[in-house]
């Protein structure tokens, strides 16, 4: 994958999606979106419940399909115009990218650690010592060593998040998702997801982060999108959107969420 | 202890505890039958391709709303009778045998009780969160493994309560194949009940079913204790 990333022009964005549209039946969530991420970026999104940030992730991690427009990945098309790549090729540009869900969606049948060897084992085909260390050495990092034999059910809600992007991890994804990393957990809990994140943001990790942790976002982030009603209202680096922004939305949505 | 003794040496002992072995028979090639069945027969009955899904609900409502003492009549003579009308018809030359009296009643069992567990499975798997197919395809899962490696395992612990009743029914159910003659604990019960003039049999192949149905109780209860290892 780092070879596909090599003879990718450096001008050339990791993601690029152009004219994305997404409706369920009659209802269109998501109307001519397009942005560009680049290799070692972190893009942030925010905006209002019911925005469509979360189907906007959904769509490009091909969780759901999209009703328009084109997604290309490292320069592949996963889809262009509409019109899907063949399942092998789209196979293999989801292999590149990695996904943490908001309720953290781990195995509960399967120790921490098996959590995070299985798709190295069965998708990757590494040889299980192979994906065992892997896995330590990411639990490691994470400081949850000592949890690697303990089930998902015996840990907080923190401990549970860092496994799930340990997880994702695990498979050495190009580009890292988040669909609000933190929603689910206590507040007092929040922090050591948000330090997980902003290390990996230290080690250039190209990621893209629905979240809405107003502070976080404007730290750690590139660039923000700023997402109502299925448009992107707003897309401009990090420090202007939250500092300065141009639209009268954002600066609406933003007041209210300082205020809150 | 007389009566024991009296009880051990009855002369109809062995032959009901040869009819226990033939009662077990069916028990066993039932359970290993229809469980696998059941499996594709739940996913037929979700399956997004309605041709599938209503020939299921069809194959449900027919094998659940008519009595499994029907059923078991039914697949002993319905080959002859069927294939004596295909004969009629010119598009058989012979009528087909009568089948083996212990395979057919093992055939009825198996259509009835993957009927029974399939809608249990299917109830595991619409139980499984949306998350766990979702966490799986983005780690690049196929659809099989996904299932198998994911889904199947949680649904697994979550329908043993379920299928515990079933199979204490089922040990009950295959009295049942007495209908068809089968020499199992029951039929045979009841012949030498009337032929020594005792209910001592009957008490007997009473309290070989409750016997049964312990083991069963007692098994279920190990593997719901193994499977306790997580939430
Ligand atoms: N599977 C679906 N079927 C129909 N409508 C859907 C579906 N998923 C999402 N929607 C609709 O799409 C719109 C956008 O939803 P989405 O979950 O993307 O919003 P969001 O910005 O992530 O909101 P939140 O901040 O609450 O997570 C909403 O109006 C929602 O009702
Ligand atoms: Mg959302």
């Amino acid at each position: 994958m780092t070879d596909e990333l090599a003879t990718l022009p450096a001008s050339a964005p990791l993601i690029d999606v152009r004219h994305l549209s997404k409706s369920f039946g009659e209802s269109m969530v998501l109307r001519d979106i397009s942005f560009s991420v680049y290799k070692g970026d972190v893009l942030t999104i925010i905006g209002p419940s019911g925005g469509g940030k979360s189907t906007l992730l959904r769509c490009v991690t091909h969780l759901e399909t999209v009703s328009g427009g084109t997604i290309l990945i490292g320069g592949d098309a996963m889809v262009r115009d509409g019109v899907y790549a063949e399942k092998k090729a789209l196979r293999r540009i989801c292999l590149r990218m990695g996904l943490v869900f908001q309720n953290f969606n781990l195995f509960p049948h399967f120790s921490v650690l098996r959590n995070i060897t299985e798709a190295q084992i069965h998708v990757l085909r590494r040889t299980s010592a192979e994906a065992r260390a892997t896995a330590m050495g990411l639990l490691e990092k994470m400081g949850l060593a000592q949890k690697a034999n303990a089930y998902p059910c015996e840990l907080s809600g923190g401990q549970q998040q860092r496994v799930s992007i340990a997880r994702a991890l695990a498979l050495d994804p190009d580009i890292l998702f988040f669909d609000e990393p933190t929603s689910a957990l206590d507040p007092e809990l929040t922090g050591e997801i948000l330090r997980v994140i902003r290390a990996l943001a230290a080690v250039h990790m190209t990621m893209v982060i629905v979240t809405h942790e107003m502070a976080f976002a404007r730290d750690v982030s590139d660039r923000t999108l700023f997402i109502d009603g299925g448009l992107i209202i707003e897309d401009a680096p990090s420090r202007q959107l939250f500092d300065a922004p141009l639209q009268n939305r954002t600066k609406a949505f933003l007041s209210r969420m300082t205020n809150e | 202890m007389d009566w024991l003794a009296t009880f051990l040496h009855a002369p109809w002992l062995p032959q009901l505890l040869e009819g226990t072995g033939v009662t077990l028979q069916l028990f066993c090639w039932t359970l290993v039958l229809s469980i696998p069945l059941s499996i594709p027969i739940a996913l037929g009955r979700m399956s997004k391709f309605w041709p599938l899904r209503q020939l299921v609900n069809v194959y449900l409502l027919v094998i659940r709303g008519t009595p499994l003492m029907l059923q078991l009549i039914f697949v002993f003579f319905a080959p002859y009778y069927l294939s004596v009308y295909l004969v009629k018809l010119g598009l058989l030359s012979t009528p087909l045998q009568t089948p083996d009296r212990f395979t057919a009643a093992v055939f009825a069992f198996v259509i009835n009780y993957a009927a029974y567990f399939s809608e249990i499975f299917r109830g595991g798997i619409e139980s499984i969160p949306k998350g766990q197919y979702e966490a799986g395809q983005v780690l690049g899962f196929t659809r099989p493994q996904v299932f198998f490696r994911i889904v199947l395992p949680q649904v697994v612990k979550r329908v043993i309560p379920a299928s515990a009743n079933e199979v204490i029914t089922l040990v009950k159910d295959t009295a049942l194949a007495q209908v068809l003659g089968v020499l199992e604990v029951f039929t045979l019960a009841k012949k030498s009940a009337s032929s020594n003039v005792s209910v001592m049999p009957l008490i007997a192949a009473g309290i070989i079913y409750f016997i049964l149905n312990w083991v069963v109780s007692w098994a279920f209860i190990r593997i719901e204790k193994k499977l306790d290892y997580y939430r």
